[in-house]
């Protein structure tokens, strides 16, 4: 075949799909050699073939140099270093802005920060009891079959008690507020970046770690402890009703040990945890957020990245403490 | 009819000076060896197709991009050098309307708008309150002072941004695409307000644009940049560029006519 020539005499209403149809049968012509004659294609069909192989070819970048090994690990280090320096950075914005709230330099705006702690902290509440008293249910319950084996039904408000209010209450508040509040709060810093609200406040001249970072961290870090003491009650009322309906004592029982058997210092020791994770879940999502790109999927991104780093602080932190109280035997 | 200067008149020592500036987001350089001034209560249009690295140039012009090389100069003095405090003394002259109007979301129109008295001035709370509501007026927003940005149409969100930038009589705008999203009247209304400004209190207006209407009806001077060759290919006034382009991507740009291949 040496020539391809168009014959539409018959050719009644058509779509691109001709148009996709001629295009592939001209491309693979042109490629075998064979000579195109288009005279035969209605005017219009020709036009617009025209105007699409008239689209510039994207000039593509050109491939990356694949570097050697001992390249691939310089290009990590210098990765990691510049994201270190720029979570130091950060670090340090939030230090100052602290530092100013504290030597009056920097001013709160109560209206909006009061919207904050009832979003942070009320809006919180309903979650967090369910959370809190299916803790407590569980924990319980997982002891049910041995406290009867050995006929201490009474030690359930000892171990509920105490590990609520040393350890698992804490623990819990942190995951729901690093699920819901560390989220939510890179999430709107993120959109901000995408609506260029923080560009506008860089350079109106208020610093966005001030203006937008600090009361958020403020009312994370206030509430998270509050909310511990909250899911504190709950576990122990989740216990007790476990303690009632399963292991056959009554409420009394079951309270008045609960005051035997919790001392101050456990509340105490549950307390310093969750101010330490509500200090690295506001970090966290609020960093996060601040590091968001300019799009949907970033922001997507550094929400699910909040999430992540809080949770992966929060149980790393609680480990630490563990061993810290170990080792003053408290 | 929106009225122009005849033609970009020397008014002293440059406002703003562009010095050898190269503008790249890592490897991929947008610009090279931009150089040019605007001059005080000059109308100065940045114009070019998408993708040529207009906002870019103005994330650069209001210090919040840093340049590969070169400089930007306010009065002569380098704002890539000055330190944060001089910096932000620079800044304090300037007012910014984005290209998404970037309204401060938790805040209300006039709240947007008084956060920079509150911040920046020593006035009280009633005429912090009567000056946000002045500014809002004078965008055409007067009874709109405590609707979310969330609440209204996207031109009156460009007006609120126009009236939060005007906050603290700025002696230099920076407007980024200022008609998109304004119907013809709107658009016109702004450019109307952009010259009153101009010839009233002497603002210098910086505008990002491929709005040929207005760069038409508004601008004194103007440069052009190219996405293909990455350097501003012309510099002048809007009109004489219009009446006499140097090239033929100038001028299908400014003719609306099809690009050369």
């Amino acid at each position: 075949m040496h020539r391809l020539t168009f014959d539409t005499a018959q050719l009644g209403a058509w779509d691109t799909g001709l148009l996709t149809f001629v295009q592939h049968l001209i491309d693979e012509s042109e490629r075998a050699g064979v000579e195109v004659d288009r005279t035969g294609l209605p005017v219009d069909v020709e036009k617009l073939l025209e105007l699409a192989s008239a689209v510039p070819t994207r000039v593509t970048a050109p491939e990356p140099v694949r570097l050697s090994w001992l390249g691939r690990a310089g290009t990590v280090v210098i990765g990691i270093g510049t994201a270190a320096v720029e979570v130091l950075g950060f670090l340090g914005e939030v230090c100052v802005a602290f530092a100013g709230l504290v030597t009056g330099k920097v001013k709160i705006r109560w209206p909006q920060f009061g919207l904050l702690l009832y979003e942070v902290g009320v809006r919180a509440l309903p979650i967090i009891t369910l959370v809190g008293t299916l803790i407590g249910i569980i924990l319980a319950f997982g002891a049910v079959v041995q406290l009867r084996q050995l006929g201490v039904q009474i030690f359930v408000a000892d171990l509920v008690g105490i590990s609520v209010a040393r350890e698992v209450g804490a623990l819990i508040t942190a995951i729901v507020l690093a699920g819901r509040t560390g989220a939510a709060f890179a999430a709107q810093l993120g959109s901000m970046q995408v609506n260029e609200e923080i560009d506008a406040l860089t350079t109106a001249g208020i610093p966005p770690v001030q203006f937008l970072v600090l009361p958020r961290m403020l009312a994370l870090i206030l509430v998270t402890p509050l909310l511990t003491m909250y899911t504190d009650l709950f576990g122990m009322v989740g216990g007790g009703l476990v303690a009632v309906t399963m292991l056959d004592l009554s409420l009394t029982t079951y309270v008045t040990r609960l005051v035997q058997v919790v001392a101050l210092a456990d509340f105490a020791m549950g307390l310093v945890r969750a101010s330490v994770f509500g200090v690295l879940i506001a970090l966290a999502g609020c960093l996060r957020g601040m590091q968001s790109g300019r799009s949907a999927t970033a922001v997507g991104l550094a929400t699910t990245s909040a999430v992540v780093t809080s949770i992966v602080l929060t149980i790393i932190a609680d480990g630490l403490l563990g061993m810290i109280f170990s080792v003053l035997r408290l | 009819m929106a009225s122009t200067s005849p033609s970009a008149p020397d008014r002293g020592a440059p406002r703003i000076s562009v010095v050898d500036l190269d503008m790249a987001y890592g490897d991929l350089v947008l610009q090279r060896n931009l150089s040019f001034t605007v001059r005080p209560a000059e109308i100065f249009v940045v114009m070019g197709g998408s993708g040529s690295g207009k906002s870019t140039l103005l994330r650069h012009l209001v210090g919040l991009k840093a340049p590969a090389r070169g400089d930007v100069l306010y009065d002569g003095q380098s704002l890539w050098t000055a330190d944060p405090t001089e910096r932000e003394a620079m800044m304090r002259r300037v007012g910014v309307v984005y290209q998404r109007n970037a309204l401060w979301s938790s805040l209300t129109l006039a709240e947007n708008v008084a956060l920079l008295l509150e911040e920046f001035t020593d006035l009280g709370e009633g005429e912090i309150r009567d000056a946000a509501a002045l500014k809002l007026a004078l965008v055409g927003l007067a009874g709109f002072e405590d609707y979310y940005p969330s609440e209204v149409s996207g031109g009156m969100e460009k007006r609120a941004a126009l009236a939060r930038a005007l906050a603290l009589a700025p002696e230099i705008l920076f407007l980024d695409e200022p008609s998109t999203g304004l119907d013809p009247i709107s658009a016109r209304l702004l450019d109307d307000l952009i010259l009153d400004l101009r010839d009233g209190l002497g603002t210098t207006v910086v505008v990002v644009t491929h709005d040929l209407a207005s760069i038409q009806a508004i601008g004194d001077n103007s440069v052009f940049l190219d996405p293909e060759t990455k350097t501003m290919m012309a510099h002048g006034d809007p009109k004489a560029l219009l009446a006499d382009p140097p090239n033929a991507r100038v001028r299908a740009f400014l003719h609306r006519e099809s690009v050369p291949r």
